[in-house]
């Protein structure tokens, strides 16, 4: 399989500034540590709860974040090293679907103008060829190409998140990072989402980062799935095998809190995970998610657990794997 | 709609001890600058003690506006109540003035929000803002009211409450805030009915487990009734007894929990139900089975059924006029003519 | 597909209006903003056609007639104490006002959307340093920060101009900066950077036009007040000097006989008051207008 991104080690702090004199600026470790590959034509899943780091994650793999350590490998290259004219032919193949529609589009622009921006930033094609390429692209994403005259919005939010993946799409990329790109939407616009996703995915085989608090949506869409807390992966597999036999309690949790879609035995249900999600400016020492953990032994109190591979493929950071 | 009606009353007449709030023909508009929304069209529904009663839909389908009828927090222009009555305890809650309206509001209907932030108040500290429902409602000073607030904090699980009382609510997370929130729901003497709006779509899965898990306990533990508004399924399958789905300000299947999960009927609800992920239909799928189409505008809806352009099984009747009601099942209606089977010839 | 795509924008009746479009339809029905814009469209209109609008000449002076009362002859608002139509001289200073108000809040808007733009796009020290210079010029009053600048470059009317554009500098940046804050959090300019936008292009083509409405709302008074302030500073001898027919300067010179002749000093009081009244109607009503939390 080819590698398309390679991520080493990254580590992505922002500083907290402190209004108060004297006192320590506090540090909050958004992505602590990460590595992982994405191959070429994958969907990868991103699954974490909020202040997991997951967004900031996707935002610093396109370099719109600073990042603290680390490398991000783009085909090879470190595209923190790149100059500014390369930088911006990479951003014709990396591009984002972003989470809010409302917020996304710029709210003066009409559809037809927020289409052609991205080719008119990288001076592509005459205005016929942008022209033409706008109605292709919109048709192809579901939407009339008669409205490239209007505001977004006048769309609905299903439509505005089809236009958001239109502009995605206008520069032919090769890996799109949707970031928690169906959660604002309503459920059954989601779905139809969710599919025009993965058709664009097998008509021009481009390579997904899926980010998403919702598992279900992730489980449904994703080839392999990567579960973060904290800033941390704690376990990454390929879909069936996570599904089917994930290790870590902090993964059977997340599915065992997922509401299930059927009322049956539901007083029955295995125990809820209690306690809140830690601070990322404070983690616990050791795994910080031992003190949530309904299997924590004394070692977890004291150090944090390697990333090690179990099986082909599926990694799990727990000391219960030892 | 008159069988419809006639129906419901003939219901709560047998019933009657039992039911804590119905809702008789409910109907509320909007009048906006652009036309007249109607956001809630000839609703009925009945809510009896203990029950939690859920009202389920996407956005628009009028599920907060009809919550939102029951204590009169409609904004009222552009809204207005058209027609109906809200009957609680022998009360037509439309007819009572202002103040009356107040003092039945966080006393025996309390609400819970989406945002727990903003329907707190930031400048008070927890403990305070808790003690003084409990001042409100009972004839007691501060010192007792502070001590049952520490005890209705243990109650929703809040730990260390003695502590958390004396902090204000931005130094508490999203579901401790909810928590504090039901808390203050409870601290009236007789809490009668909860209305829970959407109240775990802020918060992360593993909390919102906690958080639905605590209104099921409470329920039983104090017989309260919950009306709970949401857009997610799941949270329905886990909480409710009695489920209404609403589409564009009508009710289109009505039921209880078991059986409509077993036997969705309405082709909305299927829909809603295929359009999940966590479908069990999908294990091996590569596609969703998604509705087509997006919500018709409620300002141009006329009196079709406003889930006829998304329909697959759409006939010429669905675009004439809206069904009646067709029983199924004991408890479980449905509106809809291919259901009924009246448009088929 | 394609029977999606009917599904998807069909049945849908939005009206085909911009943002902007909207914003003058319900300006349409404020009250207030409808009476401002109709005494700045007259006043506008009074600079313009000046000479068509009165038989006499501004600066013509007729000691024979002077301070003649008004509503008794052709003078219909009198003569000034050098018999000088006084009505003529209202007119013609309503183009002073209007080149001041124009001007003035040029400069003022041109240097403070430059500043706000940079300093609330880049933050760290630029903003830092920016801001602590502007909270500097805020701490020093206004009407003496104006009277130091020409004091500076020495009293006539191009300087008065100079001074109240740039004493009012700190005000817009503020304006610009925090709207600025505000809109660059959005999602669309990560989204447009991602595309590989440049700052340049960010700043001028995606940010300004998404803050501009409260600085539309902020010149549009701003131009009430820098006729004002012209008036004060002529008033004082520091704008416009003798014998520019300039209303503040209308009122300066003949104080006097404010019980002899009150007209002579009143009706340049009235004319600036309707003005000034007039632009902050019309801001309050835009305000309204503009503000996305007045909204549905």
């Amino acid at each position: 399989m080819e590698k398309l991104l390679e991520v080493k080690n990254l580590k992505t702090y922002f500083t907290l500034k402190s209004d108060r004199i004297g006192s320590r600026p506090e540090v909050v470790k958004a992505v602590n540590d990460l590595s992982f590959d994405v191959n070429k034509g994958e969907i990868l899943g991103i699954v974490g709860e909020s202040g997991c780091g997951k967004s900031t994650l996707g935002k610093t793999i396109l370099k719109l974040n600073h990042k603290t350590e680390g490398e991000i490998l783009f085909k090879g290259s470190e595209i923190f090293d790149l100059n500014d004219k390369d930088l911006k032919d990479l951003r014709r193949k990396m591009q984002m679907v972003f989470q809010d529609p409302f917020s996304s589009l710029n709210p003066r622009k009409k559809v037809g103008s927020l289409l052609a921006q991205p080719m008119q930033i990288h001076k592509l094609g005459t205005k016929e060829e942008i022209d033409a390429k706008i109605d292709e692209i919109m048709k192809e994403v579901g939407i009339n190409p008669v409205y490239k005259g209007r505001f977004p919005h006048q769309f609905s939010g299903g439509q505005r998140q089809r236009i958001g993946i239109a502009r995605a799409l206008m520069l032919n990329p090769e890996f799109i990072i949707c970031d928690e790109a169906v959660s604002a939407l309503d459920v059954s616009i989601q779905a139809q989402v969710l599919n025009l996703l993965l058709d664009l995915h097998d008509k021009y085989k481009f390579t997904y980062i899926f980010i998403a608090h919702d598992l279900a949506v992730v489980e449904f869409i994703s080839t392999r799935i990567l579960v973060m807390y904290l800033g941390k992966i704690v376990e990454t597999a390929e879909k069936k095998e996570l599904v089917g036999n994930h290790f870590h309690p902090y993964t059977k949790a997340l599915f065992d809190a997922f509401p299930a879609t059927d009322p049956k035995g539901r007083d029955e249900r295995a125990t809820v995970l209690m306690g809140d999600v830690p601070s990322p400016i404070n983690p616990p020492s050791g795994c910080y998610f031992h003190p949530r953990c309904p299997r924590a032994m004394d070692k977890c109190k004291l150090e944090y657990p390697p990333l090690k591979e179990v099986s082909p493929g599926h990694k799990v950071a727990c000391w219960l794997h030892e | 709609m008159d069988k419809d009606a006639y129906s419901s009353r003939k219901l709560a007449s047998d019933q009657n001890k039992d039911i804590l709030l119905s809702m008789e023909d409910i109907s509320v508009s909007f009048y906006t600058h652009r036309g007249i929304v109607k956001a809630v069209r000839n609703l009925n529904l009945q809510i009896k003690k203990g029950e939690t009663l859920a009202l389920v839909g996407e956005s628009g389908c009028g599920k907060s506006v009809t919550a939102h009828t029951i204590n009169q927090l409609v904004p009222m222009p552009p809204g207005k109540i058209e027609s109906g009555k809200v009957i609680f305890e022998g009360r037509n809650l439309l007819d009572l003035d202002d103040k009356e309206i107040a003092s039945l509001r966080g006393d025996r209907i309390s609400m819970i929000f989406q945002e727990p932030m903003t329907s707190l108040n930031p400048v008070f500290r927890i403990g305070d803002q808790i003690a003084d429902v409990f001042m409100a409602h009972h004839d007691i000073k501060k010192d007792e009211a502070m001590e049952k607030t520490v005890k209705l904090l243990e109650l929703v699980k809040i730990p260390a409450p003695e502590r958390r009382i004396k902090d204000y609510p931005h130094q508490l997370s999203g579901g401790m805030r909810q928590r504090a929130m039901i808390a203050m729901a409870l601290a009236s003497p007789e809490p009668g009915l909860l209305i829970a709006d959407e109240p775990t779509t802020a918060l992360d899965v593993t909390i919102q487990a906690q958080i639905l898990r605590l209104i099921n306990e409470l329920k039983q533990d104090i017989n309260m009734s919950v009306l709970l508004i949401t857009h997610d399924m799941g949270v329905v399958a886990e909480t409710a007894d009695k489920v209404i789905v609403m589409y564009a300000g009508r009710k289109m299947e009505e039921a209880d929990v078991y059986s409509l999960f077993e036997n969705p009927s309405h082709p909305y609800t299927q829909g809603l139900l295929n359009s999940l992920p966590s479908n069990k239909k999908y294990t091996n799928a590569t596609r969703l089975e998604a509705i087509k189409g997006t919500i018709p505008d409620l300002l141009t809806i006329g009196n079709e059924c406003p889930f006829e352009n998304r329909c697959p099984h759409a006939m010429t009747v669905c675009r004439e006029s809206f069904p009646d009601k067709t029983e199924l099942a004991d408890g479980h209606s449905v509106w809809c003519y291919f259901v009924d089977g009246k448009g088929k010839e | 597909m394609n029977t999606e795509i009917k599904e998807n924008t069909n049945k849908q009746s939005i009206e085909k209006n911009s943002l902007f479009k909207e914003a003058l339809f319900q300006l349409k029905g404020n009250k207030s903003a409808i009476i401002g814009f109709i005494i700045i469209v007259g006043f506008i209109l009074m600079a313009v056609l000046a000479p068509w609008l009165t038989p006499f000449e501004p600066n013509s002076q007729e000691i024979s007639i002077r301070k003649t009362a008004p509503f008794v002859s052709s003078h219909i608002l009198g003569t000034d104490d050098l018999g000088r139509d006084l009505l003529t001289r209202i007119i013609y200073g309503s183009r002073v006002s209007l080149i001041i108000g124009t001007i003035s809040v040029g400069i003022s808007l041109t240097f403070g959307i430059l500043i706000g733009l940079i300093s609330g796009y880049y933050g760290g020290w630029v903003d830092r340093i920016v801001m602590r210079f502007i909270d500097i010029m805020l701490a020093i009053p206004y009407v003496l920060l104006t009277i130091v600048i020409v004091a500076l470059l020495g009293p006539s009317l191009v300087n008065a101009m100079i001074a109240i554009g740039v004493s009012q500098i700190p005000q817009y940046a503020r304006v610009v900066r925090a709207s600025v804050l505000a809109e660059r959090e959005n999602d669309y300019i990560t989204a447009e950077r991602s595309l590989g936008a440049s700052n340049s292009e960010l700043m001028f083509k995606s940010i300004l036009p998404n803050s501009i409405a409260p600085i539309f709302v902020q010149a549009t008074l701003g131009v009430g007040n820098a006729i004002l302030s012209s008036a004060a500073l002529s008033f004082l001898g520091l704008g416009a000097q003798p014998p520019t027919s300039e209303w503040g300067l209308m009122i300066a010179s003949s104080r006097e006989f404010v019980t002899s002749a009150w007209w002579i000093v009143t009706f340049p009081g009235v004319a600036v008051l309707l003005t000034v009244l007039g632009f902050n109607l019309l801001a309050d009503g835009l305000r309204d207008v503009l503000d996305p939390r007045m909204k549905d």
